[in-house]
């Protein structure tokens, strides 16, 4: 178990900036999950923590000691690969004992913890067997297990499960999450996908376009983003995002003319100042049209969940989603009228995306 | 998909292959057939006449020690030369293949050796090496007489072996190149994870899944070193001294045309072609149940 501190970390290929100043600190044992979307730099961050990446500006610190310069060999960490890299001229024995091997650790000690491993992800039956000639759930297993085997300091996880099925995804997430509970191993866990982000996270690291947007707590992270990127790309179905301003009795005007109540906000209603107003769709009710406040809209289409609905509208220009579970039919064209929950509005800044607080 | 051209005229898929076929029967099969005749008779060195002798030519070359000294050292020439020039094209791929800087550009310098001819590559070898003046010669300055292929056949025969070793070592360069590129780079960064270095990850992690290449091209250059040496040998050392170069080619041509042997040399042509035969079966054996992972 180690810490991880990451300082000031920057990354150029030539002469183009991958990462711009990157600062975390990971407490040891945490799990900690950097999302974003592709080509923002978290798998460069990762490999960097790995030492398959030269760290171009700043310091990474494993268990206080500068890894910089330091081989992945001498940094104590584990990885899991995308692609899972086993070795496919080997058995899966092998594949796993392969850094005991380089280690030098005699064999039938090498034996014994290939055998405690793959029993603890159920890899005794497929030992003998080449990794060509298993399934991609057992695969990602053996990958697991090998990285297990070393009883690294820190696991890394490059965005594991991506070539999985959903449902085996799943299973797998449930796994991850059991064998950290068991072994306390700090890991730090790179992921597109924001469900598996938020159910696998102690702490939770947004990244975007080389910057880090977040970081928290994956409900934190939820329900106060700290800017608009993180609003937006947190969250299923995505938040209701209006750009408009404050009028001057303090209502917020916005595409073609329409204007909303949000006298909650009070304190943050100049007139004129350019802002986003955020607001998820469990945030967004139907109301009656007598209901004060009430924003007119025309029901667009409707997309069934199953247990719930989402109404897509039209309000004055704006793109409206709201979470119903009103089972009554709703057809295109209808005129609805939705309301927004006092605790559920998000501002932001027009102009860099920042939280403005209320 | 099978694809397939039918002919209403039945001469006419003949005369498209004709112009292949004239060159193989001319140029191949008709000396071959010639050089079995010859094997199993007894020719004679101004023409005129010649008497069937069975296996008596085989059993003659099989019966002279010189003969087999001249097996022994090709299969020598070839192990070593074959050795050498993949060793030093293998280190050479691997240092390309892990820092691809500028790794197109070497790829077209290292292959070029391969596009000098023997005999032309000979020459240049002769004067690097030549006792009085090239360049390895000037240790002479230094140790007088440590060096010298003319006298010394074993300083001859390092001589012509270092050379086919080097026009080789583009060719070899190539595929080898080739074939560790094809390897995915997580499984050398996963080997890196692992705690292996450089070294170990290229014995225990690329050597095993470039084999089938490895092997391909080991035959390749066993059987160029059998066949080609001849250009390289007649230039630089004549077979010299004293026959300590003279390899299995070399003495077909030195006994056929310069000893007059026609029936003898002939014999070694066979006995060398079915070697070959034996080496291209091996290979394609092999290419059959090529290694396959994945």
């Amino acid at each position: 178990m180690a810490q991880i501190t990451i300082k000031g970390v920057k990354k150029n290929y030539a002469k183009t900036a991958v990462i711009h100043g990157v600062d975390v600190n990971i407490e040891a044992g945490e799990f900690v999950v950097i999302l974003g979307p592709s080509g923002c730099g978290k798998s460069t961050l990762l490999r960097m923590i790995a030492g398959l990446e030269e760290i171009t500006e700043g310091e990474i610190a494993i268990g206080g000691t500068v890894v910089n310069k330091l081989e992945p060999r001498e940094r104590g960490c584990a990885m899991v690969f995308q692609n899972y890299a086993l070795y496919p001229h080997m058995t899966v024995r092998k594949n796993i004992g392969y850094a005991l091997k380089v280690a030098k650790v005699p064999k039938a000690e090498r034996d014994a913890r290939v055998m405690k491993v793959a029993q603890s992800v159920s890899l005794e039956p497929f030992l003998d067997r080449r990794p060509g000639e298993l399934s991609g759930g057992q695969r990602q297993r053996v990958a697991m297990a090998r990285a297990m085997v070393r009883e690294p300091k820190v696991f890394l996880f490059d965005e594991p499960f991506s070539n999985l099925d959903a449902k085996l995804r799943v299973a797998m997430r449930s796994e991850v999450r059991r064998l950290h509970r068991d072994l306390g191993v700090t890991s730090v866990f790179v992921t597109h996908d924001q469900i598996e982000a938020m159910t696998l996270a102690d702490k939770l690291i947004i990244m975007n376009a080389g910057k880090v947007e977040q970081i928290g707590k994956p409900t934190e992270v939820y329900n106060n983003p700290a800017s608009r990127f993180v609003a937006d790309f947190i969250g299923s179905p995505a938040m209701n995002l209006f750009e408009g301003e404050f009028d001057a009795e303090g209502h917020f005007v916005h595409g073609a003319g329409g204007r909303m109540n949000v006298s909650q906000l009070n304190g943050v209603r100049q007139p004129g100042r350019k802002v986003v107003l955020g607001v998820r769709p469990e945030g967004v009710r139907r109301t009656g049209a007598d209901t004060h406040g009430a924003i007119p809209a025309v029901v667009d289409y409707v997309e069934e969940l199953g247990a719930s609905r989402l109404i897509h509208a039209d309000a004055n220009g704006s793109r409206i989603v709201a979470l119903d579970n009103d089972s009554a039919e709703l057809k295109s064209g209808t005129p609805v009228h939705l309301s927004l929950a006092d605790s559920a509005l998000h501002l932001f800044s027009l102009e860099d995306g920042r939280r403005i607080s209320h | 998909m099978e694809r397939r051209a039918y002919y209403r005229n039945g001469w006419m898929p003949w005369l498209l292959l004709a112009p292949q076929l004239i060159l193989v029967l001319v140029f191949f099969y008709w000396p071959t057939t010639q050089a079995l005749y010859w094997a199993f008779s007894l020719e004679q060195p101004w023409g005129g006449g010649n008497t069937w002798v069975g296996f008596d030519n085989f059993l003659a070359i099989f019966r002279d020690r010189e003969y087999w000294g001249t097996v022994l050292r090709s299969a020598f020439y070839a192990i070593v030369s074959t050795g050498l020039s993949m060793a030093v094209a293998l280190t050479l791929a691997a240092f390309v293949d892990r820092s691809l800087k500028g790794t197109r550009i070497f790829q077209s310098i290292y292959v070029w050796p391969y596009a000098i001819a023997a005999p032309a590559a000979g020459v240049a070898f002769r004067f690097i090496f030549a006792p009085e003046s090239g360049l390895i010669g000037s240790v002479n300055q230094i140790w007088p007489g440590i060096w010298d292929p003319a006298t010394n056949g074993i300083h001859a025969l390092a001589m012509v072996i270092v050379c086919h070793a080097w026009l080789g070592i583009g060719y070899n360069f190539i595929f080898f190149l080739a074939a560790l590129q094809m390897i995915p780079r997580s499984i050398s960064e996963a080997g890196a994870m692992d705690g292996a270095r450089p070294f170990q990850r290229l014995i225990d992690l690329q050597l095993p899944l470039i084999a089938p290449t490895a092997f391909f091209l080991l035959i390749m250059n066993l059987i160029s070193s059998f066949t080609d040496s001849f250009g390289l040998i007649d230039v630089m050392t004549e077979g010299g001294p004293i026959g300590q170069t003279e390899v299995m080619v070399y003495k077909i041509y030195f006994d056929g045309f310069k000893g007059l042997d026609y029936s003898g040399a002939a014999a070694q042509s066979i006995v060398l072609m079915l070697l070959v035969i034996g080496l291209t079966f091996v290979q394609f054996k092999w290419v059959e149940r090529r290694v396959h992972y994945n």
